[in-house]
């Protein structure tokens, strides 16, 4: 960058210091993911599977069974094999499922896109119902209001999400009929879909609203709006209880005194100054609640029969399919792991204060 | 009654015991006051009650079928919650549930913190770089999402409860060793563990002796308020057929096997949900009172 050369030295040290600190966080990333695939790794080798067997089947002969075993890289030594398994994720190659015969990349590639879709919509509600909730509750603390927000709160902690999902069909589905059923759209749909649809982003959603399909559409949404709402609602509860504590906080700072002297309105004070800076923390928070939303995912999806990559985990893991468990597994640490440095580093881009 | 009021609220104690029982007193004073505390305090009593009791209370017997009762109603004859799809009485089914529920949460909330302590209080007190290679494993463990760690463990012991506990174990200690680190780092340059370190005591005999102690509280904390996750959890596994295997009375378990007839037959899998959701907010409720009262950081606010 020319422009640094240029720069007065403090903030050229500035700059070193970020420099050290991005060096210091993409060091941690990469040990992070190295532990990551030691556990995977480790968790593959002991799993009373033969994958050999599962690869050639039972009746195959000696010599058979050898070569697949060195096909397979399981006659070198264990750190090789390590080494090789790193190599070859970095790569993108995550071994070949046992169950569906195509490389688990490719499948994860086709599953995970509709969990990022119930996902990204679940935190989109979240965020838009939790920070009101949480900051009516911080500015009327010991009211109804207050207590409702925390009610609402403590039971998104103690509610089983599978059983919620169950609820919200019986009701929402089953009883009222407002929304769609299990799976992403109903089968007639699912045919046009497939036919009519060229795929973009493999997100139902925006893929026919590219494409100009509004009956598919609207179809989708019919679907997704419950296990959207089902996940939204935990994560609400996580961010208005986080709202909650960050706007008291906040609200007892000086500077809120002083606009109030000076006599800004009221909903001024409390929606544009504080929540400008709780929304600093608050981020880390939003980030935090989207990585535990893909956690959530595995049993919403198995509920609503929705094709992600949690399903495609639980699904592999009951025809022991190995390869297909471990990569998932790995995927979504790294989605994970990314999101917790990607709020880190967004919150030092904000925060003057962090830098 | 009274003398033993007075006795609790001497300000001189005589005794260390004194002082102490002085002390739980004047907590549980405290914690009295809080209402919704106590409600989860009854609610986790009841459990405890139900589960030690549990062949008075049920009125079934939880495992035997009988095909004839098939998925009756909620308070049929006999039948407070109703039956399932084998005729086994659902409330039965729930409160010799609870033995699993606690046999689980038990056991994680012995193993999972003691693990968590020793990997904490050593990082903290030897520092340098047993602490950054401890971390750093405590660091890769917190990045694994827990419940598709837990998965992946299971799939290669094997289903059943005792894995699922192992499973569920090695998932949850790292939050314990973070805080068994941060306690023990305020503490290991006190006065009084350089006291014990000159009369000759060893590092194993300070961590144990002298640290491990000063870390409890805040760690008790943390176990009152991660039982609701564990509760969680050990039903999401035993819900995807992971954890308790049929046909023993758990939770997760009852709920899955209600999904297939919930449109039908709703209560089969209602019943046990709210058992699940009672029981965790209970412990949530408990939780968020310990720690106003233990926690005298959170007690002014």
């Amino acid at each position: 960058m020319a422009s640094t050369d240029t720069a007065p030295p403090r903030r050229r040290s500035r700059l070193v210091h970020n420099l050290k600190r991005l060096g210091a966080t993409v060091l941690a990333l990469a040990a992070t993911f190295l532990g990551l695939m030691l556990i995977t790794f480790v968790i593959g080798r002991v799993v009373p599977i033969d994958p050999v067997l599962a690869v050639v089947g039972e009746r195959a002969t000696t010599a058979q069974y050898e070569a697949a075993r060195e096909a397979l890289g399981l006659d070198r030594p264990m750190w090789e094999q390590f080494v090789i398994y790193v190599r070859d994720a970095l790569t993108g190659d995550l071994g070949t499922s046992i169950r569906t015969r195509t490389p688990v990349a490719e499948d994860i590639a086709r599953y995970f896109p509709a969990t990022l879709e119930l996902a990204t919509i679940a935190t989109i509600f979240g965020v838009l119902l939790g920070i009101p909730a949480g900051v009516l509750a911080a500015t009327r603390p010991g009211t109804w209001i207050d207590q409702l927000v925390r009610l609402i709160g403590l039971m998104g902690y103690s509610m089983p999400v599978f059983w919620l999902g169950l609820m919200g069909l019986l009701l929402f589905y089953g009883i009222l009929g407002w929304v769609g059923g299990p799976g992403r759209l109903d089968a007639g749909f699912e045919m046009m879909f497939e036919f009519d649809v060229p795929r973009v982003t493999g997100m139902i959603l925006i893929d026919t609203a590219l494409a100009g399909k509004w009956d598919i559409f609207r179809n989708a949404l019919s679907h997704i709006i419950l296990p959207a709402g089902v996940l939204g609602y935990y994560s609400m509860a996580y961010i208005s209880r986080m709202t909650r504590s960050f706007m008291m906080n906040e609200l007892s700072q000086e500077y809120i005194t002083t606009a109030r002297v000076k006599g800004m309105p009221e909903w001024r004070v409390i929606w544009v100054h504080a929540l400008k800076n709780v929304m600093v923390p608050l981020i880390t928070v939003i980030a935090l609640s989207y990585a535990n939303l893909l956690e959530g995912s595995v049993l919403t999806e198995t509920v609503f029969a929705w094709p992600g990559l949690g399903l495609y985990i639980t699904t592999a893991l009951f025809s022991a399919d190995m390869p297909a468990v471990l990569g998932g597994t790995v995927v979504v640490g790294i989605v994970f792991v990314a999101l917790n440095m990607f709020s880190d580093i967004l919150y030092r881009l904000v925060d003057p204060r962090a830098r | 009654m009274t003398t033993l009021t007075t006795w609790l609220r001497d300000p001189n104690p005589a005794s260390r015991l004194q002082a102490r029982l002085g002390q739980g007193y004047l907590g549980w004073l405290r914690f009295r006051r809080n209402p919704l505390a106590m409600i989860g305090f009854l609610i986790v009593s009841l459990l405890l009650l139900m589960a030690a009791f549990a062949p008075l209370v049920a009125t079934h017997d939880p495992i035997t079928q009988n095909l004839t009762q098939r998925l009756l109603p909620p308070l049929t004859a006999g039948h407070l919650l109703g039956t399932d799809e084998f005729g086994r009485d659902i409330f039965s089914r729930i409160v010799f549930g609870a033995r699993v529920t606690l046999y689980i949460v038990g056991l994680v909330a012995i193993t999972a913190p003691i693990f968590g302590l020793l990997i904490g209080t050593v990082a903290g007190y030897f520092g340098g770089w047993v602490d950054q290679v401890l971390m750093r494993i405590t660091d890769i463990f917190l990045a694994f999402p827990k419940l598709i760690l837990a998965l992946a463990l299971v799939a290669v012991l094997g289903p059943g409860i005792e894995n699922a506990v192992l499973a569920i174990a090695l998932t949850s200690w790292p939050p314990y060793a973070r805080v068994a680190r941060a306690e023990t780092l305020t503490v290991r340059n006190a006065d009084y563990i350089a006291a014990v370190r000159l009369q000759g005591a060893g590092a194993g005999r300070i961590i144990w002796g002298y640290v491990m102690p000063m870390c409890l509280p805040s760690v008790i904390i943390r176990v009152t308020l991660d039982m609701a996750g564990v509760i969680l959890t050990a039903a999401g596994l035993g819900f995807l057929g992971l954890g308790v295997q049929p046909p023993m009375a758990e939770w997760g378990l009852m709920i899955s096997s209600g999904r297939k007839f919930l449109f039908e037959q709703w209560w089969v899998a209602t019943m046990p949900g709210l058992a699940i959701f009672i029981v965790s907010l209970g412990f949530n409720l408990l939780g968020d009172g310990l720690r106003d009262v233990l926690d005298p950081r959170s007690a002014g606010k």
